[in-house]
């Protein structure tokens, strides 16, 4: 049997590499995405606990974070769909309107 | 009931979920990320179903996969792509960032070392027959609340994304 | 899994009456905004200001479905559990949901001239500000931890809309990606230290977290996941409120977006992240307190110099006031830093006074820059205030009210909000955190003094003239009247916080719910 320090040790890797994609990278699309393995090394973590837990309460916060992982996705593309609109680029560093 | 949890497959899934994971975040094409993506949710799905999850498995693949990723290939059409391959990978602070996520990363390697004490370690049987109606009895039941909540949280994004990517509301 | 085998006899078994009852605020704002959807379809476009009478109708009637919960729990009632345990409604809870309802409200009142000038009048933008209340009051009652997040996104993503609804304006919708991009990676952080929550302890409810947290901590103190865990979860709910050095994103959100929801997000959405923060570190963490009180010294003196120096060089009247909100928020974690809520509980009412008196004089200061959107001027600018006092008057005093309010100079409503923060720090030994913070309202003072110099001495740069509307001199009103009201009467409010304090301690909510 697999133990479960493996399984977090991926769900680690997975939102670390997430959390590396986010800060590395220019394109908002793929900054998207980022968030997304983010998300998913939550739900690994969330899963794998609820088996040695035997608790299906883990399962069920999985589905909320899909349903929120849906809607951040959704309003996120139509919001980079709005600025490509008025601006005709999707590099972060080019988005720079308002000062840092 | 045989265990189909073997240690192979979790090895194989895994190897698949790093590989695309890294593949992600280091293409230069939003494409090839998307790809790479839908890769991972799918090894992910696998791996859910070893943990015996069969529903969260199955939604994994229609939600993520079929949805989620759709709209993503979707928004990658619509704009302008051959202008976003000529634009630099990465932004100037990458090296720094790196160093502060390798940090992260060593820091969680000694975290989960430290603590294997903390959780149970062994992934046990699971009854797995009556998986999706434990789950939809917690839903609708226990979690009555928070899936309302969740119908509310749908339907702001659909207004939203209308309000934001329709030319006239 | 005997649920399984016995057949559905009575719905009672998964929703009950007092269930109901504990909905109903959420449920008539559901009714009323989607209400506006419908009829925004059928309205004309000059007709398109009704759109905000009926939220604000739905707004009232979830005031009076409040208002009962209220008269419920009577003395010998401190909270009210529903929904299996996911929700508690104690007076904590009660408190912040008139906070939420009256800061939506004077932001609809602001919104009315704001949008028609900007040529954005619709529907949408109304209903998804009765949306994001009521994620706010998920926030604010709920007892587990997938409610608490549910919550926290459906107000976030409302937010998101809302920032962004200027669709034709550059400077709105970079805002809203901005603050789409960094909230999703604030929500995964926060969402992953929840897992190990869940993994520690089992359980996705607030008091059986806390319990099992209670048990590990005793066993080993500086247990590397709990504090891992904890790391985790506060970078979320510390990005939530905008504390340094997680505050990146509100000068930026805060400028794009349209002046009235600034003003919504600097009261309301703040108030429901400290509602959220309070509740998991005041009912969920308080054995961590050892742990966690350390890292708040560190973020609350962070937040007090970044919020303030940065304030003093803007130029732009909102990005000033979001430095100031920073600032602000760094008194707050003051009071959380000396309160317990158990032994000492001067900090925690210290904050809730605060966060009431914050509600009425920064959408006061935000309603007065709202009315300087004229044709062509957008009037963020310190320039635009410039003559102010010549132009508009009563706009002027009230700006200087609202003001000096906010630097905390007595008898108005902001010098009792600094007051109880600075008297909880002397009670628990905190004099050198009480010494800086006073030193930093000096500095407040400097930059709130700033914009009252643009109006008052110096000549106006636009001859074009500030005209009011009647919706927004309601809103200014109703500012005015609770800064110098709260000032004035100082102990019917301190009453009402007592109230709201009493019986909401840890310890009787766990022993209630189980």
């Amino acid at each position: 049997m697999v133990p479960l320090s493996w399984y977090l040790l991926l769900s680690a890797f997975l939102f670390a590499s997430g959390v590396a994609g986010f800060l590395i990278r220019r394109n908002i699309i793929t900054i998207f995405m980022s968030i997304e393995l983010m998300l998913n090394g939550v739900n690994l973590a969330f899963i794998a606990f609820a088996t040695v837990r035997h608790s299906l309460n883990g399962n069920v916060f999985v589905f909320f974070v899909m349903v929120v992982a849906a809607a951040e996705a959704a309003v996120g593309l139509a919001i980079i769909i709005a600025v490509y609109r008025t601006r005709e680029t999707l590099n972060v560093d080019r988005v720079n309107l308002l000062k840092l | 009931m045989m265990p189909v949890a073997t240690t192979f497959f979790f090895y194989f899934l895994s190897i698949i979920a790093v590989v695309s994971a890294i593949v992600v975040i280091t293409r230069k094409s939003p494409v090839h990320s998307a790809l790479a993506l839908i890769t991972t949710l799918l090894s992910l799905a696998g791996l859910y179903l070893m943990l015996y999850a069969p529903f969260v498995a199955a939604v994994q693949i229609v939600l993520y996969a079929g949805g989620i990723m759709v709209l993503f290939l979707f928004v990658i059409m619509l704009v302008n792509l051959e202008k976003a391959q000529l634009e630099e990978r990465f932004n100037k602070q990458w090296q720094v960032a790196l160093i502060a996520v390798l940090t992260l990363g060593a820091l969680l390697i000694f975290i989960f070392e430290k603590g294997r004490s903390v959780f149970p370690q062994t992934v046990t049987n699971f009854p797995e027959n009556t998986n999706t109606q434990v789950i939809g009895l917690l839903l609708y039941r226990d979690y009555l609340m928070p899936f309302e909540l969740a119908s509310l949280l749908l339907l702001v994004a659909i207004v939203g994304a209308v309000v934001m990517a329709k030319k006239r509301v | 899994m005997d649920v399984l085998t016995t057949p559905l006899t009575a719905f009672s078994q998964y929703f009950s009456k007092s269930d109901y009852v504990l909905a109903l605020p959420m449920i008539l704002l559901t009714v009323f905004a989607l209400g506006i959807l419908m009829i925004d379809l059928m309205l004309p476009e000059e007709w398109k200001r009704l759109n905000a009478l009926t939220a604000l109708i739905g707004l009232g009637f979830s005031a009076a479905a409040v208002f009962r919960i209220h008269s419920l729990l009577g003395p010998e009632v401190s909270c009210i559990p529903g929904f299996f345990g996911t929700v508690v409604m104690d007076r904590f809870a009660v408190y912040f949901f008139y906070l939420f309802l009256v800061g939506a409200a004077v932001a609809v009142l602001m919104s009315v001239k704001y949008l028609e000038i900007e040529r954005e009048n619709h529907g949408e933008y109304y209903a998804l500000i009765l949306f994001s209340v009521i994620g706010m009051m998920a926030m604010a009652c709920g007892y587990d931890i997938i409610m608490l997040f549910i919550g926290l996104e459906l107000m976030a993503l409302s937010t998101y809309v809302l920032v962004g609804f200027l669709r034709r304006d550059q400077r709105s919708n970079e805002a809203a990606l901005k603050y789409l991009i960094l909230g999703a990676f604030s929500s995964g952080i926060f969402a992953y230290g929840l897992s190990l929550f869940y993994g520690l302890t089992g359980s996705t409810n607030l008091g059986t977290i806390a319990q099992g947290l209670e048990k590990r901590i005793s066993a080993n103190p500086n247990d590397p996941v709990v504090i891992f865990a904890l790391l985790a979860v506060s970078t979320g709910l510390l990005f939530k409120i905008a504390a340094v050095p997680f505050h990146q994103w509100a000068p930026d959100a805060y400028e794009g977006a349209p002046t009235a929801i600034t003003g919504f997000m600097s009261v309301a959405v703040k108030s429901a992240a400290w509602a959220l923060l309070l509740r998991m570190f005041l009912f969920g963490f308080y054995p961590l307190r050892a742990l966690y009180v350390p890292m708040l010294i560190f973020v609350a003196l962070a937040t007090l110099t970044g919020g303030n120096l940065a304030a003093i060089t803007q130029t732009n009247t909102k990005r000033l006031l979001a430095y100031s909100s920073i600032a602000h928020v760094g008194y707050m974690l003051l009071g959380l830093i000396a309160s317990d809520g158990t032994s000492n509980t001067t900090g925690i009412k210290g904050i809730m006074f605060y966060l009431l008196v914050y509600t009425f004089m920064n959408l006061g200061a935000f309603a007065v820059i709202a009315s300087l959107r004229r044709r062509e001027i957008i009037g963020d600018d310190l320039d635009d205030l410039a003559g102010l006092y010549k132009k508009a008057p009563v706009e002027a005093v009230l700006m200087l009210i609202f003001l000096l309010s906010l630097a905390g100079i007595p008898p108005l409503a902001g010098f009792y909000g600094k007051y109880f923060i600075f008297l909880s720090l002397v009670e628990t030994g905190h004099f050198a955190l009480a010494g800086i913070a006073v030193l930093y309202a000096v500095v407040g003072l400097y930059y709130y003094l700033k914009m009252a110099n643009a109006m008052f001495m110096r000549e106006e740069t636009t001859a074009e003239p500030v005209k009011s509307s009647p919706s927004m001199s309601l809103a200014l009103a109703i500012c005015a009247i609770g800064t110098i009201g709260i000032g004035l009467f100082p102990n019917v409010f301190i009453e009402l916080v007592n109230w709201s304090m009493s019986g909401a301690n840890a310890a009787t909510i766990a022993q209630l719910m189980h």
